[in-house]
């Protein structure tokens, strides 16, 4: 006993003990290390042989990374500087980073064009993602900016994108003059009096007017070939495959036969024959000489395919809410279209958000396929002109990881969006 | 519902390569652009550079009919195909010639219904193998494990090549080229097998090109050649002779460098006919008479072609072997031009 209890009675203790720290090894990263690695005997093998490979595979790799050569005009050139030391050869993103963004034939003075079509992206999508954050005024924005991207993109004359605009006005102002009378009338007569308007402006000399240099699609690859057809493929299919869902729910047998034919058919068949289809056996059909546009022709067949998938997740979503919810629209005396948009989709719509970004994800890395059919995407810029010039054949690990990287981040990003926004519409209680 | 598409796809081409095929010439003059079918990339034959320039030994031959055809050898709006793509857009009508290291066999040129016009490289199924495994012929592979390209002629050509030399082997099956390699240098197939062209591009581009050798030994006879579609004879003739003219340049010593001093006029009457300083035969064809000295302006003759591109002073450094003139031992030999 110390003398700390040297007027205590033997067996009652009546002053406090002063506060000793806890043991080493209950507290901070001691504790972690030792409640998370090395909890018992197996749980350290474990851990050593993590942290083995770990160490093995930066000992490959941060070498070869932190001694990258990131100026030299060939690979020949690279292995002179390096000299038979491990590195990566990173030249090659330095001279072709253009080629891999933006394709080898995008006139390289309007590469600012994409570019701000790219920013412009990001503020026309932000209000549709962010919708408590930003003003609702924003979607005017969001509704103008595809002509605004087809413009910047394509370049041409301003009155193409325009002309196309007023279209959908045109057959909106008509679809909600009839749409009063019957919904098929509004919505056929909206259609047609929109094509008659493409249809007129499209005789018009308007070449030139207000014009950026134009583009070709041809012209159009790399990561931007992409990201075009991700956002537009994506964005389309999302309302195609509604429309399928429901059409697939329907009860008029016609209706719901289209969709059942066209959803089992495009989900049966890979989207590599899809893409085949666009590329060869419609230039068979189609008369020698025109010249209807590869990107547009893949475009279609992508949202095709995309829209099945989409229907598939919404009709489990439709499902999967209770009969009740139905009924009780019923109850309230709302029409189809009426309990729909306000009962049933907001709900089955927030059931499948998972499975939606599960096919966008799936949809946008499928977009590398177009390089099969020889559209220089990312992956066909890399495997066709990149390492077939004799300056770079043989580089493969740091092209490659570039592409991974950047589609890591875009896949990434919308993973961690859809999680957010599942927890922003969590409205059961736990 | 499939097979009337199919019908009706085949109707269609048809009658697409009927009209299309009827004036070639006068489409691609109204065009302004020769529209040429290329690889999507093959090392030495096709790429473009890092301005988006097209450049390769097929290229060259592009270049040189869109020089004699329009008087421009940039006038070529390239269409990048695969080897799945190629034939659909030749007769579809999308492209007028295709140069894209096709091999001439009989089935493309007869069934599929295209007229080859010449051959611009003579090639042929070659091994690769490491220096450190000592051998020096093909005949001493028996037993190897071999890296081959499935689903191609290749694989066919080395069944009946070890059949035939009563050797076994052990196939490992591999996509691409790029997998091929990386295959190889892990030694995961002692050989390497594909046409020789592509085992020196290959060997070209590894870190100690050194240590492997290519054998001797040709195995197949891979005649790689642009063609156009069946039905328009009088462009296939163009194409045919611009090829010729490359060739036959090279045979009597027409340069890019010294067309212009020969075509004043020389003591040869076939450069002078050539050339069009004597005769027409540019009128034959419905050009100019300049049409062949346009063509050699364009990228050079064809040893120049070969030396810029895969020669042997490039990292592909290809030698001429059986695309040396038929004068110094090689299979090239234009017909005379007469």
């Amino acid at each position: 006993m110390s003398d700390t209890h040297q007027q205590s009675i033997g067996y009652v203790r009546d002053s406090m003990l002063p506060q000793a720290t806890p043991p080493a090894s209950e507290t901070g990263a001691v504790k972690w290390v030792r409640q998370n690695l090395f909890l018992n005997i197996p749980n350290s093998i474990l851990t050593l042989v993590a942290i083995f490979v770990l160490y093995k595979l930066l000992a490959g790799f941060l070498p070869w990374f932190l001694n990258g050569v990131w100026d030299a005009p060939s690979i020949r050139a690279c292995r002179e500087v390096l000299d038979g030391d491990a590195g990566g050869c990173f030249a090659v993103l330095t001279e072709r980073w253009n080629q891999l963004l933006f394709g080898f034939k995008y006139p390289s003075e309007l590469y600012w064009r994409p570019t701000l079509a790219f920013v412009l992206l990001f503020v026309a999508i932000a209000p549709v993602l962010f919708r408590k954050v930003f003003p609702a005024q924003m979607l005017i924005f969001t509704a103008l900016y595809p002509f605004i991207a087809y413009f910047l993109i394509w370049g041409g004359s301003i009155l193409i994108p325009i002309f196309a605009l007023l279209g959908f006005v045109a057959g909106y102002l008509v679809y909600s003059r009839f749409v009063t009378q019957s919904f098929a009338m509004g919505f056929f007569g909206g259609i047609v009096a929109a094509f008659v308007f493409w249809w007129i402006t499209g005789l018009l000399p308007i070449e030139g007017i207000l014009a950026l240099e134009p583009v070709a699609s041809r012209d159009m690859g790399g990561f931007m070939l992409n990201l075009i057809l991700g956002t537009v493929c994506v964005s389309l299919s999302i309302p195609f495959g509604i429309a399928l869902a429901l059409g697939r729910q329907s009860d008029m047998p016609i209706i719901k036969w289209i969709c059942v034919v066209f959803i089992e058919f495009i989900r049966g068949v890979p989207l590599i024959t899809l893409l085949f289809v666009a590329n060869v056996v419609l230039a068979y059909f189609l008369p020698p000489g025109t010249n209807f546009d590869l990107i547009l022709r893949v475009i279609i067949m992508i949202t095709m395919f995309a829209s099945a998938y989409i229907a598939e997740v919404i009709r489990g979503g439709l499902a999967a809410l209770p009969r009740g919810q139905y009924e009780g629209a019923e109850s309230l005396g709302l029409d189809y279209a009426q309990s729909m948009r306000l009962i049933i989709l907001p709900q089955a719509l927030k059931i499948s958000i998972p499975g939606i970004v599960n096919v966008a994800v799936g949809l946008f890395k499928d977009t590398t396929l177009v390089s099969v059919i020889s559209m220089f995407d990312l992956v066909g810029m890399i495997r066709g002109p990149i390492l077939a010039s004799t300056e770079w054949n043989g580089v493969y690990w740091e092209l490659l990881g570039f592409a991974a990287l950047l589609f890591f981040v875009v896949c990434y990003g919308i993973s961690q969006y859809s999680q957010w926004l599942e927890r922003q519409l969590q409205t059961d209680h736990r | 519902m499939k097979k009337t598409a199919i019908f009706g796809a085949l109707t269609v081409a048809g009658l697409a390569a009927g009209a299309a095929g009827a004036a070639t010439l006068d489409d691609v003059k109204a065009r302004g652009v020769l529209n040429c079918g290329v690889t999507t990339g093959l090392v030495g034959f096709a790429a473009p550079d890092a301005n988006g320039e097209w450049n390769g030994f097929d290229v060259g031959v592009c270049r040189a009919v869109a020089a004699a055809v329009l008087g421009d050898p940039t006038a070529v709006e390239f269409v990048p195909t695969t080897g799945k793509t190629r034939f659909t857009a030749l007769s579809s009508g999308e492209i007028d010639l295709l140069a894209r290291n096709t091999t001439w066999t009989f089935s493309r040129d007869v069934d599929l219904k295209f007229e080859f016009v010449g051959v611009n490289y003579y090639d042929g199924q070659g091994f690769m193998v490491p220096k450190a495994l000592g051998v020096s012929s093909a005949k001493e592979l028996s037993g190897a494990t071999v890296c081959i390209q499935t689903g191609t002629t290749t694989e066919l050509n080395l069944a009946d090549y070890f059949r035939k030399n009563n050797m076994d082997y052990q196939p490992v099956p591999i996509e691409t080229n790029a997998e091929a390699q990386q295959q190889y240098l892990a030694g995961a197939c002692d050989v390497y097998t594909t046409d020789a062209s592509g085992l020196a591009a290959t060997r070209a581009a590894f870190e100690n090109p050194g240590d492997h050798v290519v054998l001797p030994e040709i195995i197949s006879k891979e005649p790689l050649g642009p063609l156009v579609r069946h039905g328009d004879n009088d462009w296939g003739d163009i194409a045919r002779w611009t090829l010729n003219a490359l060739i036959a340049a090279e045979e009597y010593g027409i340069t890019s460098a010294n067309a212009e001093e020969m075509a004043q006029g020389t003591d040869s009457p076939e450069i002078n006919r050539i050339l069009g300083t004597e005769g027409n035969l540019g009128e034959m064809l419905g050009l100019d008479a300049d049409w062949a000295k346009r063509a050699i302006l364009a990228g050079g003759n064809y040893g120049e072609l070969f030396e810029k591109n895969i020669g042997e002073n490039t990292p592909i450094g290809l030698s001429r072997g059986l695309n040396a003139q038929w004068t110094d031992g090689g299979l090239l030999y234009s017909p005379p031009f007469r």
